[in-house]
């Protein structure tokens, strides 16, 4: 089954309520607790991202018993280095959400430490595509 | 698998009206008005109060103890939360109200403050220690019952943070049964108490195979005598915590006792809920410990007390600086040599899991999804339900009938009228004469 929510681009306050009703979801499933948790960190820290640099987009879980895909789309500016974006500490984030004390650069490999798997497709000037799969009875720790 | 359901918030029927204002409440969609009563969902429920805080026409209320608990124990072992200091004002000092206690039965008192100045070395021992051992991170206080049961319940994948050391409650009785009465079975202790949750852990306790509480007596029931007694008490010096102690009995008291930096201090079911989403989420980075208590105000603000959180507060605070002038006591028993660590893991509660298995779980997930789609989105509450999303769930459980929501019934009834008129224009074949 598949759950969708339109993420806002400019409210940080409305930022992670699409986890937080994914969670939901997945207690009423009552799969691994470590496999929520996982879930909760990457879909929130994606959500963070396209909240600060994608201006909103949609993100869609798909849901089957065995795990969960996410996909986080945004028609935002793309990211030009995904190997650069995948450095712990590198971050673009402007000045005024670093004071909020988000983006610290830590979104994209904090991800990929807690996904089973971990796809990015971005175009600069077009937008991104994040595609996070959590296998419920998986470690996380993708290789991307 | 999810061990005794039993708690201690049960509903008057005789004075329950059947509206929806505790089913709305309630953090874990526990309630559901069935029959035109409020009934609790046993699996849910954590006991938090805040349906008896809630509750217009005082429907709602806390099963405790009654003194009669008393007669069956030679040694009457009183161990009160220092909430109780804070329901009488300055003209009581704690050595009269403690004395007040040895009026009404009691043969002796042991502040659960100086148990809490136990557990707070403890926990903040177990971080240390902890800090070391590499895993670090951010450590949940296993202090309120009602929170302890929120993540068995709302947020099993925050378990494993929870601090492993017992509560000051545990840990006063525990004193008082290993230490001050060794090897006596004719001892009673009994808890007076301003939660709800202490009623329910003192016979299924969390993290331990057996509590050493006997009984629990609500602070609101014990007030009356005890302060009728209190003018006609002879002072002692009976107490022996201090402010650190004694500032457990509101928010910011357990985590300046514990000392560790980098706490953060949250009281309240919904402002606890939203931090524990938080951290779920892994927002809590550079957190170390989280004192989180379920009423607003900390345990002053306890469904069984009797005084105004606020005031409450303000005067347990007076007592804290009162105290800090004062040397402390002689101790009445030496030092550590007693284990505060839990004994058994606590385990998650399934009570929100729509089926134990997971394949039937998720084709009832598809189908609430299907209903909620169809429904007006009101969350009105007619139906018994909390919102149109619980409902959803309910039917598609089996627990709820569609027609249970107003607004489909009257789609129905609508559907019907309209079948009724048209079936009305047919005439039968006979007398169809144009």
């Amino acid at each position: 089954m598949q759950l969708r929510y339109e993420v806002s681009g400019d409210d940080l306050s409305l930022a992670g309520k699409a986890s937080t009703e994914v969670k939901r979801a997945l207690g009423r499933l009552g799969v691994d607790t470590g496999a929520i948790k996982r879930t909760a960190v990457s879909m929130y820290e994606a959500e963070m991202n396209m909240v600060i640099h994608g201006g909103g987009g949609i993100a869609t879980a798909e849901l089957s018993p065995d795990r969960i895909v996410i996909t986080m789309e945004d028609k935002g500016p793309g990211i030009p280095d995904l190997e650069l974006a995948m450095q712990e500490g590198y971050s673009t984030a402007p000045e005024w959400i670093r004071e909020l004390g988000f983006g610290a650069g830590m979104g994209l490999p904090n991800i990929k430490r807690n996904a089973d798997d971990l796809h990015i497709e971005s175009i600069v000037g077009k937008g991104t595509r994040v595609t996070i799969t959590i296998d419920f009875s998986g470690t996380g720790g993708s290789r991307p | 698998m999810n061990g005794p359901s039993f708690h201690s918030v049960t509903l008057d029927p005789a004075k329950c009206k059947g509206c929806t204002t505790c089913v709305r409440f309630c953090p874990t969609e526990a309630i559901r008005v069935r029959k035109g009563r409020a009934a609790i969902i046993d699996d849910r429920c954590i006991d938090c109060g805040e349906c008896i805080r809630t509750c217009p026409n005082n429907a709602k209320k806390a099963v405790s103890d009654p003194l009669t608990v008393l007669e069956s124990y030679a040694v009457r072992v009183a161990i009160p939360a220092p909430t109780l200091y804070g329901q009488f004002d300055e003209r009581f000092s704690v050595d009269r109200i403690l004395g007040g206690l040895l009026e009404l039965g009691f043969t002796d008192v042991f502040e659960v403050a100086r148990g809490a100045e136990l557990v707070a070395d403890a926990t903040a021992a177990w971080i240390a220690s902890a800090g070391e051992a590499g895993s670090g991170g951010q450590w949940i206080s296993s202090a309120c019952p009602a929170v302890v049961k929120l993540l068995q319940v709302r947020f099993p994948s925050l378990l494993d943070r929870l601090v492993p050391v017992m509560s000051p409650m545990e840990a006063a009785a525990r004193i008082v049964k290993e230490r001050l009465y060794p090897g006596r079975t004719d001892v009673g202790v009994f808890f007076i108490s301003p939660c709800a949750g202490k009623v329910t852990v003192s016979r299924f306790p969390q993290g331990l195979t057996e509590s050493a509480v006997d009984g629990v007596i609500a602070i609101k029931d014990i007030y009356v005598p005890l302060l009728n007694a209190l003018p006609g008490v002879h002072e002692r010096p009976l107490g022996h915590a201090g402010a650190r102690g004694v500032a457990w009995a509101h928010i910011d008291g357990e985590s300046d006792a514990v000392g560790v930096p980098k706490a953060i201090s949250v009281s309240g079911i919904a402002d606890v809920i939203g931090v524990f989403e938080a951290l779920e989420n892994g927002k809590m980075k550079h957190v170390a410990f989280i004192e989180a208590l379920a009423c607003p105000a900390g345990c002053v603000g306890g469904p069984l007390t009797v005084e105004n959180p606020y005031i409450a507060r303000a005067r347990i605070r007076a007592i804290e600086r009162k105290a800090a002038e004062l040397p402390p006591r002689e101790a009445r028993f030496e030092g550590a040599a007693i284990n505060l660590g839990l004994e058994v893991p606590v385990p998650a509660r399934s009570g929100l899991r729509l089926a134990p298995d997971v394949f039937k779980a998720m084709i009832m997930l598809e189908e609430a999804e299907i209903i909620h789609e169809s429904l007006p989105g009101l969350d009105c509450g007619s139906c018994g339900a909390p919102t149109c999303r619980a409902f959803a769930e309910d039917v598609a459980r089996g627990d709820a009938m569609l027609t249970d929501c107003i607004f489909k019934l009257r789609e129905n009834v609508r559907k019907l009228a309209e079948e009724l008129i048209n079936m009305e224009r047919w005439q039968p074949p006979g007398l169809d004469k144009d």
